[in-house]
């Protein structure tokens, strides 16, 4: 197929209405090939919206949405744009509460993700390795056999973030990855992000600014559904409009 | 509140309707002695002379009778009353009473002679006597008693009530009765033989007019020399009479069906608030019907034994009390089990189903576990007719009820502060609660409230079904299917449900079968929920995605 | 704590009472005089197979109840199914020993005047068509149904109040004389299975065996499967639905499989369960039975197989003693073990079995993980 885009994200004209409010409104936006993007915005500016429409839970009214140029994503299921290497974190850290942090993890790497395929299936020395290493670098390696329900905010944030790269997808959505965290921890996530963003795409959704300018990199601003401004941190932060966004009038 | 006062005048009109059919019924009444009429003798007698030909002659004779005597008479033969004395050749009626009167003057006899023998009667004299007795009924005093005999001349055809007819449609002043004169001639014109072809292509117009399944039957049997005219006319005719009856038909079914509709209505509504405003899955709220039905029964047996004259009210007086007496199992039910599986909404449907045995068996031990007898008040029974449509009061006043509960319901919910606190509670409990709600007691008064209906609604409900311990089980899974399909959490969707699915229900009916229906009805709307998992009126919003 | 393997501790003790209780019960039966204390009565085999064939439905409803979130309240449709496909056969083993004699029709149809065998019962003369049946036909409207549900996306309440829709309708559906399958009364006065008299003591050991051998082999079946990753997989649904699909995940098709196995379970309950009580009647479509399969399930302990079995053991005992001694009561009871079990016990008798023996122990917190990794690890 040839590729329509030539971006790895291409939304264009995307509008979600719910029973006549509009959540986003005629929303474009390109993400390249291990490019990664800080979304900002006001609350209720559409940023999660967004990230629904991309990884297929909610379906756009209007637009497009399309992934490696060829992918219509508006027309895909959730598990197939997963399968795509769509990759989320969710705003309120979802893990699988009965399962211990090593299961959680086992759940997301990458694998055949089959019905049949894994009534058969054996842990591969592969996996053990890789799920060690995952482990190593969000630093749960001493909880690994206990229950995720018992796991402290900030580590639940954690083992999500662990479960994403898990997956290795070519496209990360992660939303305000810093909430709940303390400063080193912030820290420690934006350098975490940087160093994902080399061979993989992100997408950050944050409030916390000194975050957004730890990770250094482009930032697109939201408002009531559609981009206002975009650019560095510092060229966003000195547009008229932004501030009159943040400050209110 | 512009639908409650409509709902009013609609219910004064009923009543108005209840009261005029009451006193319909014209009271009997007893003759006094008549002068002897010249027209009774020769009638009279041929019955004295006891030969079924010539007690046949003789009614020929009283149908054209003018003398009130007349119909006396003929209603005497026709119950064996009429006696002759073979030695005198007199004949006297018995009345029911005992008393024996003179036949041609109505003058009582006593002593009573010796040797009286009832009139010999058989089929052919039988028919003769109905077609008399119809005939005379034609001039009777009473217009509703000229109405029924005309009904039964159109039935009987007897070409030798036509004059009685002609004088009758003459005198007749009330128009409906007149029409119904004129049908009446209008049968026979079409039957009897040797009648012009002008008179019989008036009569089908007439006829087809009609429109039911007697002018059918009348039509699609013409004697055979009918002209082809009249043939071709009568065919349009029974053309025309199928297809309204077809419509007749389909308007019986959604009469039924709305009639259906108010009961899942009843029963789904108390459902749609501890389901669907609280999302508790009350299994026992089948219970909670039988229980209000159970309390009419209790409340119908202390007014039989010690305030007969109050039955009449028994409906009135069990309304409150069974509302009341759920609403307090509901609230020790809540209070006890419910309050603490909020939010586990499988295992409240277990819990409660758990109750549901265990009220079910209570009341087996209690009553019994045969039917208990429930009595309906006079204004509950009887019918009437609308056209072809036969409505019979219990079910008129159960979709009034229906109605009322609903509105009644709508009403606290948005109106009072209690509505408020529930919607409050059950969007969300935290919040409420920090805002200073007593959460527990609102949730408590909540389900009291959603049992309290289900009670009412079997107070209702012990008008039209077996009150046993298991009539409950019989409207949980359809109360279920109401409140799922018109999309929880929606009062106006459990209305639009009850309606569709119980006139969907009677309109499958004639096609599938009772049984088939129902079956092709919840394969139906499993399919349904498949298509829209959250019901026709479903709430939108993240809220319900959690 | 569920081992990893497929034989843990408790499985294994499971599995070896079950198959004893297989050899040993028809064995004493059989051989032991009726005088011996051990001896097992002509009427006691036939109830214990049945609850053999309760326990296996309750297995098939912890499946999908305990591990995918679903609660079914139409497994007895399930059950019923597979119970009038053995039943079909049955039938028609009869021959020509009915009341009416004929040779093809079973009695009921001869008394409805049917001419002809109706084209669904051809084949049931022959046992391994019906033994494919058993499992064909639960399975494939648990399929078609489940198909339809969970591709939709219905869940939750929604879900068990159409299951129950289901099993009302086809119970609605049996009842009636001219759905060809006896009515009111359904299929029964069966004569013999395999060639063998239906009533002999060692059929009925037979078939006991057999039960028990069902039992375990559903356990087995359904034990492998969780703890297989695609168990895993089931219990990240059952707590966490859409994130699981943001994994990539085919949420439809993992609770489509548990669902149509657990169904097929069920049929095999069922068409084992119809030989051992002689008679299958609409009555088992009724709503009623598969809300008290479920409670059985959360008695003994939901999301642990074994404890399933071991909650339809003790309740349908419970049941057998209070019919007996208290039939008033029973109804009571049993409303009352919901209430109770939903509200003190949620985790069954086997959670409170752990957390007694837990209590008893009184292990160092940290102990018991600690213990476990290196037998995770050593896998
Ligand atoms: N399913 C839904 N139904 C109705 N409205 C919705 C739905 N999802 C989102 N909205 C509305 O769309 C708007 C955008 O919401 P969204 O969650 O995308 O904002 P956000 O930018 O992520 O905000 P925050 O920074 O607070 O997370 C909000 O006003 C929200 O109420
Ligand atoms: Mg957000």
């Amino acid at each position: 197929m040839e590729p329509i885009a030539q971006s790895l994200l291409y939304l264009d004209n995307i509008s979600v209405v719910f029973d006549g409010f509009r959540a986003l409104n005629k929303l474009s936006l390109t993400i390249e090939e291990a490019e990664m993007r800080a979304i900002i915005g006001p609350n209720g500016a559409g940023k999660t919206t967004m990230m629904d429409v991309i990884t297929g839970k909610t379906r756009p009214t209007a637009g497009e949405a399309l992934f490696a140029g060829v992918h219509d994503l508006t027309t895909m299921d959730e598990a197939d744009i997963a399968q795509l290497g769509i990759g989320r974190k969710f705003q309120t850290p979802t893990v699988f509460d009965m399962h211990t942090v090593e299961d959680n993890l086992l759940l997301a790497v990458k694998s055949d993700r089959r019905a049949f395929a894994n009534i058969s299936w054996r842990r591969t020395s592969h996996e053990k390795a890789r799920i060690g290493e995952l482990l190593e670098r969000i630093r749960l390696k001493d909880q690994r056999h206990r229950k995720a329900a018992e796991l402290s905010h900030g580590q639940k944030q954690w083992l999500e973030i662990g479960m994403l790269l898990a997956q290795e997808p070519r496209l990360l959505l992660v939303d305000e990855p810093a909430a709940g965290m303390t400063d080193q921890e912030t820290a420690d996530t934006a350098d975490l992000l940087r160093d994902i963003a080399r061979t993989r795409s992100v997408v950050v959704v944050e409030h916390d600014m000194q975050f957004v300018r730890d990770l250094d990199v482009k930032v697109t601003v939201l408002h009531e559904g559609s981009v206002l401004a975009e650019g560095s941190l510092d060229q966003v932060s000195a547009n008229e409009r932004v501030i009159e966004v943040y400050l209110g009038r | 509140m512009s639908l409650v006062h409509r709902l009013q005048t609609a219910m004064l009109l009923l009543a108005a309707v209840v009261l005029l059919a009451c006193a319909a019924p014209a009271s009997a009444q007893t003759p006094a002695a008549q002068p002897p009429s010249a027209d009774l003798a020769p009638a009279l007698e041929k019955i004295a002379a006891d030969s079924y030909s010539d007690t046949e002659a003789a009614l020929a004779l009283l149908s054209t009778s003018t003398s009130p005597q007349a119909a006396v008479i003929v209603a005497a033969l026709a119950d064996g009353r009429l006696l002759i004395d073979a030695a005198t050749k007199s004949v006297y009626v018995r009345a029911a009473d005992g008393t024996l009167s003179a036949a041609a003057t109505g003058a009582t006899v006593s002593p009573a002679p010796a040797g009286l023998k009832a009139v010999r009667l058989n089929n052919r004299v039988r028919r003769a006597i109905d077609a008399a007795s119809g005939a005379l009924s034609l001039l009777a005093p009473e217009p509703a008693r000229r109405a029924e005999a005309a009904a039964a001349v159109f039935k009987s055809r007897d070409a030798a009530a036509l004059p009685t007819l002609q004088a009758a449609i003459a005198k007749e002043t009330i128009p409906s009765v007149r029409e119904a004169l004129e049908q009446a001639r209008a049968a026979i014109l079409i039957t009897a033989p040797g009648i012009s072809e002008a008179d019989r292509l008036g009569a089908v117009k007439l006829v087809t007019a009609r429109g039911d399944q007697e002018a059918l039957a009348l039509l699609s049997n013409l004697p055979a020399d009918a002209t082809p005219a009249v043939k071709t006319t009568a065919e349009q005719g029974v053309a025309a009479i199928n297809r309204s009856l077809a419509m007749w038909n389909v308007a019986q079914n959604v009469w039924y069906g709305l009639s259906l509709g108010s009961v899942l209505l009843l029963a789904a509504i108390g459902l749609a608030i501890t389901f669907g405003v609280m999302g508790v899955i009350n299994m026992a709220h089948g219970e909670m019907v039988m229980l209000g039905a159970y309390t009419t029964y209790m409340v119908q047996d202390v007014i039989r034994t010690s305030y007969p004259g109050l039955f009449g009210w028994s409906l009135a007086i069990a309304l409150p009390l069974a509302f009341l007496f759920t609403a307090l199992v509901g609230i020790l039910i809540e209070r006890l089990v419910i309050r603490f599986l909020y939010g586990r909404a499988l295992e409240t449907l277990l819990a409660t189903w758990g109750l549901s045995l265990m009220l079910q068996q209570a009341v087996r031990t209690i009553f019994g576990p045969t039917n208990k007898e429930v009595g309906a008040p006079s204004w509950m029974s009887g019918a009437f007719q609308v056209g072809q449509l036969s409505i019979t009061y219990n079910r008129l006043w159960i979709i009034v009820f229906a109605l009322i509960v609903f509105v009644a319901l709508l009403v606290v919910l948005k109106r009072t502060s209690l509505g408020l606190y529930v919607r409050a509670v059950t969007q969300n409990r935290r919040m409420a609660a920090a805002m200073g709600i007593r959460t527990g007691r609102i949730d408590a008064l909540t389900f009291g409230l959603g049992s309290g209906i289900a009670g009412i609604a079997g107070v209702a409900l012990s008008q039209i079904d077996n009150v046993s311990p298991n009539l409950g089980q019989g409207y949980i899974i359809d109360s279920f299917m109401v409140v799922v399909f018109g999309g929880v959490g929606n009062l106006w969707g459990t209305l639009v449900g009850a309606f569709t699915l119980g006139i969907a229900n009677k309109l499958l009916e004639p096609f599938a079968g009772a049984v088939l229906g129902k079956i092709v009805l919840l394969v139906c709307i499993i399919l349904f929920i498949q298509k829209r998992p959250r019901g026709l009126f479903a709430l939108k919003g993240r809220a319900v995605e959690a | 704590m569920n081992g990893s393997g497929i034989l843990d501790r408790r499985g294994t003790i499971f599995i070896v009472l079950v198959l004893a209780a297989g050899v040993l019960v028809p064995a004493s039966n059989l051989l032991l005089s009726p005088s011996s204390p051990f001896y097992v009565s002509d009427y006691l085999v036939p109830l214990l197979g049945k609850y053999l064939c309760y326990a296996l439905l309750a297995v098939a409803v912890d499946l999908v109840w305990g591990y995918c979130g679903v609660l079914s309240l139409g497994h007895g449709a399930f059950f019923a199914l597979g119970g009038y496909a053995m039943g079909m056969y049955l039938m028609r083993q009869i021959g020509a020993r009915g009341v009416y004699g004929n040779p093809v029709l079973p009695d009921f149809m001869v008394f409805l005047n049917y001419k002809e065998l109706p084209w669904f019962w051809l084949g049931f003369n022959h046992f391994p068509f019906a033994a494919l049946m058993v499992l064909l036909v639960p399975g494939a409207l648990a399929f078609l149904f489940g198909w339809f549900a969970f591709r939709s996306r219905v869940t939750g309440v929604y879900l068990s109040i159409i299951t129950q829709a289901m099993t009302f309708a086809l119970m609605l559906a049996f009842f009636r004389n001219d759905m060809g399958f006896g009515g009111n009364n359904g299929l029964t006065d069966f004569k013999d299975i395999l060639g063998f008299p239906i009533t002999a003591g060692t059929t009925r050991g037979a078939l006991f065996f057999a039960s028990a051998i069902a039992l375990v082999g559903g356990y087995l079946i359904c034990r492998g499967l969780v703890v297989s990753k695609y168990g895993k997989v089931l219990v990240a649904v059952r707590d966490a639905e859409s994130r699981t699909r943001f994994l990539g995940y085919k949420v439809a098709n993992y609770k489509l499989l548990a669902w149509t196995l657990s169904a097929m379970l069920a049929g095999v309950a069922g068409a084992l369960y119809v030989p051992q009580v002689g008679i299958i009647n609409p009555g088992e479509f009724a709503p009623a039975n598969s809300i008290e399969t479920v409670i059985w399930v959360a008695v003994g302990g939901r999301g642990t197989l074994v404890g399933a079995a071991l909650g339809a053991l003790v309740v349908n005992a419970g049941k057998t003693w209070f019919t007996g001694v208290l039939p008033e009561a029973w109804l009571f009871a049993l409303g009352a073990l919901f209430v109770v079990v939903t509200l003190f016990l949620p985790r069954g008798i086997i959670g409170l079995w752990g957390d007694v023996s837990e209590r008893l122990r009184k292990p160092k917190p940290d102990q018991v993980p600690e213990a476990e990794a290196p037998a995770k690890a050593a896998e």
